[in-house]
């Protein structure tokens, strides 16, 4: 202590004792790196962007050819140069929504199973099953789909039109009771197409759904054995209401996939452009398959057409995606109690 | 626990010891989730008694057939008798419980069999082609359409996706990881705007990947149908997915080691290069095999941008080149039965080609927990 108190006032020059400046010298390799990494970032947001750009701009000429009859006219018939893709639209939303409907429940249960009910060997091999039907691709969905479930599911659309058909949509323009069967009215529908759909869509939502319901808090869970709950009852009372974030944002993201899913559904269904609601009926298309049917001999105003299409697709995609990851994170963040 | 234990003697709560278990030896903990016999009995009796009720009704009184519909029956039944069976000994919360319980795993069930019955079924029916050593070696140029299965092979479509997944990856992996590195590591609010957008791109849709590549390199640059253009869709769907998860596996990277690192005098760089890259390299490699996973199986990009050739190719700039996917689907869409069994020859390598990549990823991203 004496030393230092002895040496500053022996320091002759006070004006030459100033701070040194602090992490200001970004050095010549240092400056390469940032410029080039904003460089590469940049870049990619230029690709990118420019995709969803090139898609919004073809809007333009699209309405400059079709008018504003393009979003609300039911048919695409590129010979008299008529398109319109609100019954595409229709058709890509209705799909989707049964496929979901399938779904939800299917891949909630799944869910549930592994995270509460699997025993400890079985959840690794489960949760290893569940991934894996994520990445296994969208054309062997197809091929199962159309070769296997579609013959099968055929005689369950039937069942459904004989007995639901007084149902306004689950109705088929045929006599379900007829002497023969006439199997071509039912093959080929946006039912079968959203059956295949669905099966593509479930591991997603359960994977997101499980790795929720693995986060509800242990204490809580206990709390509700220690009050005599059954363990369906645990699960009702602590695991769902925590979980229900991850149960809406898994649901959305898997909208997300069966609106953009498209070789699954050009193998499945026999393409008609008009507005229908029937689903069990044969002849359905979504925006995806459409444009897969017609890119090829589409004249530049159709091209552009096709593209505005795909924009509104994408734009539904984002709006969805975006709701859901929302959502999602919400019910991570600030949910987690103290016990 | 403390109900099965005897009540301890006065004077000796709070110590902490049971006197009448010195050793400790009884005092194991009650296993809670164990089944009664009540539970195994009642499983039992209402899954076969369900079954022979659904098999007299349904096939014997009533006009039914039909292997879907007695499945849904029997499950039905089973789930009505087991309900009753359980009523009758158990308080309703019990029978609740069972019934959901039940519920769930049929669930459960349904989705691990569609699961299993996609890979049995893909794998068997593919065997009458993938069991002749011509479809490994051969590919499809010149063979007629009614030619038998021990004519053509698919080495084209095998080279084709591994060239087009080749030049996809070149281009995509420096820029998915450039960008996963300048978010994390230079910051600032133009990666915010990055991030969003890179995070918007993953939800594009497949197909029009493919159309914006046919407008604008094959329409708009005059590029033929090729493995080119095929590759470069590709990249554009690999490229966000890629830098998303090298975006995360970057950001998990202790603070500590860049702190340490810069503090020792490294410049950013080496940091990066040095410290940052090598931690998350498990992570970096599970991110590109999952682009990888995701890219090898795109079909509507390639349907697209390539034409699907019968002969060998090597050449991704000239002639249009086959890959794995886009010959399933040709194939299945020219509805020839041996052309159907090619296709799914074909879907057992691709399938098989996607669990492989996809067990990599994990044994990696395994390696990089245990750490």
């Amino acid at each position: 202590m004496t030393a230092v108190a002895d040496v500053s006032p022996a320091s002759p020059l006070p004006d030459d004792d100033k701070p040194r400046s602090l992490g200001s010298g970004i050095g010549g390799s240092d400056r390469v790196f940032q410029v080039s990494a904003t460089g590469v970032g940049a870049v990619v947001l230029v690709i990118t962007g420019a995709i969803g750009l090139f898609l919004g701009y073809q809007l333009i000429p699209t309405l400059h050819n079709y008018g504003l009859g393009f979003f609300t006219r039911a048919v695409w018939n590129p010979e008299q140069n008529l398109l319109g893709i609100s019954g595409v639209v229709v058709g890509t939303i209705e799909i989707a929504v049964i496929a979901l409907a399938i779904s939800f429940p299917l891949a909630l249960g799944t869910a549930v199973y592994i995270s509460e009910y699997a025993p400890n060997w079985l959840k690794g091999t489960l949760v290893a099953l569940v991934d894996l039907m994520a990445a296994v691709p969208s054309i062997i969905y197809g091929l199962w789909g159309l070769l296997l479930i579609s013959p099968h599911a055929l005689y369950v659309a039937r069942w459904i039109n004989s007995y639901f058909g007084w149902v306004p949509f689950l109705k088929v323009d045929t006599d379900p009771r007829a002497a023969a069967f006439s199997a071509h009215n039912y093959v080929s529908s946006p039912f079968i197409a959203a059956l295949i759909v669905s099966m593509m869509v479930i591991p997603m939502a359960c994977a997101v759904m499980r790795g929720v319901f693995a986060q509800a808090p242990i204490g809580e869970r206990e709390a509700a054995y220690a009050l005599g709950s059954t363990r369906w009852g645990m699960i009702r009372s602590v695991v769902l209401p925590f979980g229900r974030g991850g149960i809406i944002g898994g649901t959305m993201l898997a909208l997300g996939r069966a609106l953009g899913e498209t070789v699954a559904v050009l193998l499945i269904i026999s393409p008609e452009y008009d507005l229908k609601f029937k689903p069990l009926e044969i002849g359905g298309i979504t925006v995806a398959s459409l444009i897969a049917n017609q890119f090829n001999d589409a004249s530049s105003s159709q091209l552009s057409a096709l593209l505005a299409a795909g924009f509104v697709l994408f734009v539904m995609t984002i709006a969805v995606n975006t709701v859901a990851a929302i959502i999602v994170n919400r019910s991570r963040s600030g949910a987690q109690t103290d016990a | 626990m403390t109900l099965l234990s005897p009540p301890p003697m006065p004077g000796t709560s709070g110590t902490g010891v049971n006197p009448s278990h010195p050793d400790g030896a009884d005092d194991q903990p009650r296993t809670v989730g164990r089944l009664t016999q009540d539970d195994i009995a009642s499983l039992v009796a209402a899954f076969v008694g369900s079954l022979a009720l659904t098999w007299l009704v349904y096939f014997q009184l009533l006009p039914l057939s039909g292997k879907v519909g007695f499945l849904f029956c029997w499950y039905a039944a089973f789930l009505a008798v087991y309900g009753l069976v359980s009523s009758f000994g158990n308080p309703r919360p019990v029978v609740v419980d069972r019934l959901w319980g039940a519920a769930v795993a049929g669930a459960a069930g349904v989705v691990f069999f569609a699961v299993l019955s996609v890979a049995i079924y893909t794998l068997v029916k593919g065997e009458g082609a993938w069991i002749h050593g011509n479809f490994w070696t051969h590919d499809m140029a010149g063979v007629g359409p009614t030619e038998t299965l021990t004519h053509g092979g698919i080495t084209h479509a095998v080279a084709g996706s591994l060239i087009e997944l080749a030049i996809a990856t070149a281009v995509s992996l420096p820029l998915g990881i450039g960008t996963a590195i300048y978010m994390v590591e230079i910051g600032g609010r133009f990666s915010t705007v990055v991030r969003t957008v890179v995070e918007a791109m993953t939800a594009l849709p497949d197909i029009l990947a493919g159309l914006f590549i046919y407008t604008v390199l094959q329409l708009g640059l005059g590029f033929q149908r090729n493995g080119f253009c095929a590759a470069m869709a590709l990249s554009i769907m690999m490229l966000p997915i890629i830098a998303r998860s090298a975006d995360v596996s970057l950001r998990v990277v202790a603070g500590g080691l860049r702190e340490a690192s810069l503090a020792l005098g490294a410049s950013r760089w080496a940091t990066v290069w040095r410290v940052v890259l090598p931690t998350a390299r498990s992570g970096l490699a599970t991110a590109v095999i999952l682009g990888l996973a995701r890219a090898v199986g795109e079909t509507a990009p390639v349907l697209i941008t390539s034409g699907a050739s019968t002969f060998f190719n090597t050449n991704p700039l000239k002639n249009p080149m086959n890959s794995l996917p886009l010959f399933i689907f040709s194939s299945v869409r020219s509805g020839e039965p041996t052309y159907i069994t090619r296709g799914f020859g074909a879907a057992s390598v691709l399938l098989v080609l996607v669990v492989v990549l996809f067990i990599a990823a994990r044994l990696l991203s395994r390696e990089k927990t245990k750490r």
